[in-house]
């Protein structure tokens, strides 16, 4: 093994050029792909942590009984998606609003009465990540009797959630663009390097050596290839999260969130995708030139 | 002086052709090589000597007939057994055929890592032929910075390096003058004297003139009636 080593080191320096050019242009799709999955991963975190704060507004019909209360927050708790329902009274409700309008109380002056209605403000169990469970739960909560309206914020999160997806798919499909692009990248640097090296190959071949012995140390090279131009991208990625990281305004986030960068398991993995790109191209290359 | 031959058959050939399309290279050759063997190929350019070698090493298949190698049927053999075919010959090839971009002790190196020796034994393999051949302080040097003659040796030395059963040198002195095709001769038939059996393609008549040895002439890829003692 030490000794296949030395040989597709010995390679890659003699194909000095060929090998930068590959080495940079894996490390420019992995850069590229990588950043896809690392706003993705973000952005998933911020929505989950957006959802987790989710209050279902539960507006209920003027004509609603008082009396009705509890048999409706028992009917509301027993919903599995529900962890807890508040009663809210209309003047409760009124409070709040005049709370948080307090510096233009003027404007509920001219109100001769209570327009609100009672509600119910229904927080969700933390199990609930799907947004899809939210629109069902909404829905559900609709057909209960005495509920007028159901408001759950889902406009712009219904929309921030699509955009997710849309980023989801187009991350994917880079993700697979860029893995084929580096396989046939690779595979054409290591026709390139037989190309040039044909003559030795097959001085090889007469002098006894095995195909194992020939193929070995290009297959290490293009994993090698792989590996290093994984993580000069990755780095890459990191020192441009690094840096954007610091220009974020904390205020725009919520507290509980930072801007992380993906853990050390799928590291690893992207690493292992970049060396098995370049082993596949090795492969593919040595299929074609390399038939004896 | 060319050591007896053992009678036993090394390599045999059973009514072999090989045709390049509607050109006949060799015409039904049937030959036996025995071991421990000096043996001429002879005959004009175009005779089809080379063919004749590099049909033995698989270099080209035959289109016809049989050929046996040390018990091994050419026609047989997998694709895998093909590098345990060449490891029993060693080869001289009529151009050197040196890889410009290693090194001499790389170059004579290669067929003993090919063969999987540990790195001890190969270092010490290779000091001790390039001192057979007169190369031990040009290991390093690059092939083209070598005269033809030291190519030669080194060409001489990677074939020898193995031990090989068989030496097959393909116009081995053709390139080169006198004085360094006296040395190239002298390391071969050293090597024959250590039990090898040796055969070379040649159309230096003056050469197999000072040489002990079976002549086989071809002449249009046909093998012409030989005499029956081993001298030419």
């Amino acid at each position: 093994m030490n000794r296949i080593l030395k040989r597709a080191l010995a390679d890659i320096r003699d194909n000095g050029f060929l090998n930068a050019i590959t080495v940079a242009t894996i490390a420019l799709a992995i850069l590229i792909s990588s950043a896809f999955g690392l706003f993705f991963i973000n952005a998933s975190r911020l929505m989950t942590l957006w959802q987790q704060g989710v209050r279902v507004m539960v507006y209920l019909q003027p004509e609603f009984a008082d009396a009705a209360v509890e048999d409706l927050r028992s009917r509301l708790e027993k919903l599995p998606a529900v962890g807890k329902a508040v009663f809210i009274s209309k003047d409760d409700g009124m409070a709040r609003l005049k709370k948080q309008l307090k510096h233009q109380l003027s404007l509920l002056s001219n109100l001769k009465a209570n327009p609100l209605p009672h509600a119910f403000e229904v927080q969700l169990r933390p199990a609930v990540r799907d947004w899809e469970e939210v629109a069902d739960l909404a829905a559900a909560i609709q057909k209960l009797a005495g509920v007028a309206e159901v408001e759950y914020g889902q406009g712009w999160l219904d929309r921030f959630a699509a955009i997710l997806r849309l980023f989801k798919l187009a991350g994917f499909g880079m993700c697979a663009l860029f893995f084929i692009a580096t396989v046939f990248i690779v595979a054409n640097t290591t026709r390139l390097v037989l190309y040039s090296r044909r003559e030795e190959i097959e001085i090889m071949r007469l002098v006894g050596a095995s195909e194992g012995f020939i193929r070995m140390p290009l297959y290490l090279e293009g994993i090698l290839q792989g590996a290093i131009g994984g993580a000069a991208g990755l780095a890459g990625l990191l020192a441009g999260h690094l840096y954007l990281s610091a220009q974020i305004d904390p205020g725009l986030l919520p507290s509980q969130f930072e801007v992380r960068f993906f853990p050390p398991a799928l590291i690893a993995a992207i690493l292992g995708g970049s060396m098995l790109a370049g082993c596949l191209g090795s492969l593919l290359s040595l299929r074609q030139q390399l038939k004896t | 002086m060319m050591a007896p031959p053992d009678q036993q058959a090394i390599i045999r050939l059973f009514g072999v052709h090989r045709r390049y399309g509607a050109l006949n290279a060799l015409t039904d050759i049937g030959l036996d090589i025995f071991q421990n063997e000096f043996v001429f190929i002879t005959g004009p350019s175009g005779a089809g000597k080379s063919t004749l070698l590099k049909l033995l090493y698989l270099g080209e298949p035959a289109s016809e007939g049989q050929i046996l190698v040390d018990g091994l049927n050419l026609a047989r053999i997998s694709r895998k057994r093909i590098p345990d075919l060449r490891r029993r010959f060693g080869i001289i090839f009529q151009n050197y055929r040196l890889i410009p971009t290693r090194t001499v002790f790389a170059n004579v190196s290669l067929v003993l890592e090919a063969m999987g020796q540990k790195e001890h034994l190969i270092r010490k393999k290779v000091h001790s032929v390039l001192r057979t051949v007169g190369l031990e302080d040009r290991d390093s040097a690059l092939p083209l910075t070598l005269s033809g003659g030291e190519q030669q040796r080194v060409a001489v030395a990677r074939a020898i390096v193995g031990n090989p059963q068989i030496l097959l040198a393909d116009e081995p002195t053709g390139s080169l003058d006198p004085s360094s095709a006296g040395v190239i001769m002298a390391l071969l038939q050293r090597y024959h004297r250590r039990g090898a059996t040796v055969i070379i393609a040649t159309h230096d008549h003056e050469m197999i003139g000072r040489t002990r040895g079976r002549v086989i002439r071809l002449e249009h890829g046909r093998l012409l009636p030989q005499p029956t003692a081993d001298t030419p």
